[in-house]
């Protein structure tokens, strides 16, 4: 049984704190939809559990590679065609999703190289690599940023089967997205200035 | 793993300039080379296999900085770094790629260039052994120099700074080997220390370059 | 108590403020002592009044190589038991270290230039030391081209280590491609010459001083980056808040 849990945990962005008290504890198909304001934590908190960096206090704990994460940044090489692009990252992640192209509405384009796409178009590329990685646990960055009403409502469709097939996601958005999903408000979290017990990097060594 | 060199021969075939420009270079070099010494046998030969070392060198140096620079900028660093691939490997392919692209052109083509530059035709075949066993470490150390200043948005000048240091034992061998292939003295000594560090380097450097991008991912 | 207490900046700050005031002066009167007395020796009798450059020369060269030493194990001790005062002194030595390896190599010139006819040869040794310039240049300019203090520490540490292999490999491929006319080692425990006892005190005592100076300068510059660090860190908050 898939779970993410977080105790305690603490996000530094710069070697400064900026969240720290957070529990998490999400099982197969509970989301969570981060919120507050820019600068409050949001992408660091995700990347701090897509394990790109470590926490500055406290523990995170889910099954190994289980978490994909979607960044801001599409990753997306733009002399590769869109069907290139998404079977590289399912040979990387070992996934299947031929319907991937699909099921973003992206079929049509399979054949035009990345360079060529929308900005929308790109992001949609960057969600249904989400659906090639094969992996349970998604931590996505704004989602949907630049996709129009009807890519919205199509990403959460997707969203809601991969809740209903026992996934989890954690999402940072500005958007309400029809989704049933828990709330966390990191301006809650916000990390109080002040010396720390063991410190994590230099400002708070010497702070 | 084998997804990953294919994707970056691709990326450098169709950007253009993949193969062509490290040879491009070379042979502009090899072409100044004779204008700045003079055109006789005598001045060029002695000096070729420096030369054509320190090209070698040079243009491996000038394609260095794709290796990481343009997948952090669009984030394919930091899904690579959450894939099932170890980050080492990654680094070892992104390198092997590199040395197909880069490397491996200029060992072919070398022989073409020492004949410019008048090197003897005996040296010829060591000259291309030592590219051959040589470029691969300058690859992987060039890698390394990629790694750690991959978040810097003008890091050329000081990966320069930083890997050519790095550089010096190979060229030192690598140029030694072609040199004495031209006076027909024993090799075997260079070559077993250039073909040592190249193995060193390639079993170890991708733990540090690999660290070396953890830490610029945070 | 432990020796890992010295890694507390406020405790290293008290250590070393009372350490100063007395390292200091020791250090230029052991140097200046030394290397004065070094001038007062008689001629060599081969190579005449230019083997007083001896005493700059190589206490320097000891330096350079005693200081990059010294980084790597700061280094090491930063990656492994993460004492933020052991990279700031890893950062705070290099620069010394640079300038004396220069120092080693620009005596080395003026002591060449008489000796072996020529301000520069590409002996091994002079080439090694050159070598060491690069990697001590390469060190500081990565250090200061990191903004983020944390990343700057650990991405300079890993470059230390690797740049400590090459820089030890660099020496012996060097010797590879060339023997060289440096002398033999001055001093030396392994071969039984050693140079008379009117030349070896005052070398020894010049060896104290620079050994003194370096480590005055590095204790020095090891607070400054502490105080420099500390107000990065009340700026940052400040701006944070």
């Amino acid at each position: 049984m898939i779970r993410l849990r977080a105790r305690d945990l603490a996000v530094a962005r710069g070697g400064l704190r900026v969240i720290e008290g957070v529990e998490l504890d999400l099982r197969a198909g509970q989301a969570l939809i981060l919120q507050g304001p820019n600068g409050a934590g949001k992408t660091t908190l995700l990347r701090t559990i897509a394990g790109l960096q470590p926490p500055a206090a406290g523990t995170i704990e889910a099954p190994e590679d289980s978490i994909a994460y979607a960044a801001h940044a599409d990753a997306v090489k733009p002399t590769l065609t869109v069907a290139e692009n998404l079977a590289f990252w399912a040979q990387v992640f070992g996934g299947e999703g031929s319907d991937a192209l699909a099921r973003l509405d992206l079929a049509h384009l399979a054949d035009r190289p990345a360079a060529r796409l929308s900005a929308g178009q790109r992001r949609r590329l960057g969600l249904a690599r989400l659906l090639v990685t094969g992996r349970p646990i998604w931590a996505l960055d704004e989602p949907t940023v630049s996709l129009d009403r009807g890519s919205v409502g199509r990403f959460t469709k997707i969203l809601r089967a991969h809740l209903g097939q026992g996934g989890i996601a954690v999402i940072a958005s500005h958007l309400d997205l029809d989704l049933p999903a828990q709330v966390l408000d990191l301006d809650a979290h916000r990390a109080a200035p002040g010396p720390v017990a063991r410190p994590s990097s230099f400002n708070e060594a010497f702070g | 793993m084998r997804a990953l060199l294919l994707r970056d021969l691709r990326l450098a075939m169709r950007a253009g300039g993949g193969f062509g420009l490290g040879l491009c270079f070379f042979l502009i070099l090899t072409v100044l080379v004779p204008f700045g010494i003079g055109p006789d046998r005598a001045g060029l030969a002695p000096v070729a296999p420096g030369i054509l070392w320190v090209g070698a060198l040079l243009a491996c140096l000038l394609s260095l900085d794709r290796i990481f620079a343009l997948d952090h900028e669009d984030g394919s660093l930091d899904l690579l770094a959450t894939s099932p691939l170890p980050l080492e490997g990654v680094v070892a392919i992104k390198a092997l790629a590199h040395w197909l692209t880069t490397g491996l052109p200029l060992v072919i083509a070398a022989p073409v260039f020492g004949l410019l530059l008048q090197l003897p035709l005996a040296a010829m075949p060591w000259l291309v052994l030592s590219l051959l066993l040589g470029t691969p470490a300058l690859s992987v150390l060039g890698a390394f120099g990629a790694a750690l200043t991959v978040g810097l948005r003008r890091g050329g000048l000081l990966m320069s700074a930083l890997v050519l240091p790095l550089y010096i034992p190979t060229l030192i061998f690598g140029a030694e080997i072609t040199r004495r292939g031209a006076e027909g003295a024993p090799v075997a000594a260079p070559i077993a220390l250039i073909a040592g560090i190249t193995l060193a380097a390639a079993a170890l450097i991708p733990f540090a370059a690999a660290a070396a991008l953890r830490i610029n991912l945070r | 108590m432990s020796i890992w207490e010295y890694a507390n900046p406020a405790k290293f700050m008290r250590t070393t403020g009372a350490m100063l005031p007395w390292l200091v002066p020791a250090a230029v009167v052991a140097t200046v002592v030394g290397v004065v007395w070094g001038f007062l020796t008689p001629d060599d009798y081969r190579q005449g009044s230019t083997v007083k450059i001896m005493y700059m020369h190589v206490p320097a060269a000891m330096m350079a190589i005693n200081i990059w030493v010294m980084m790597l194990v700061a280094s090491l001790i930063w990656i492994i038991r993460r004492h933020h005062v052991s990279a700031l002194a890893a950062r705070a030595a290099a620069p010394v270290g640079a300038v004396m390896t220069l120092i080693a190599l620009a005596t080395g010139a003026i002591w060449g230039q008489p000796m072996w006819g020529t301000w520069w040869e590409w002996d091994p040794r002079l080439t090694s030391f050159l070598i060491l310039f690069l990697f001590y240049v390469g060190y500081v300019a990565l250090w200061s081209a990191i903004e983020d203090p944390d990343s700057a520490a650990d991405l300079t540490g890993v470059l230390c280590l690797v740049g400590s292999v090459f820089a030890l490999l660099s020496r012996y491929a060097v010797l590879f491609w060339n023997q060289g006319l440096h002398q033999g080692a001055s001093l030396s425990v392994a071969s039984g010459e050693r140079m008379s006892a009117v030349y070896r005190y005052p070398l020894y005592l010049a060896m104290l001083g620079f050994a003194a100076l370096s480590l005055a300068l590095i204790l020095i510059r090891t607070r400054t980056e502490i105080r420099r660090r500390r107000l990065a860190a009340l700026q940052a908050r400040e701006l944070r808040s």
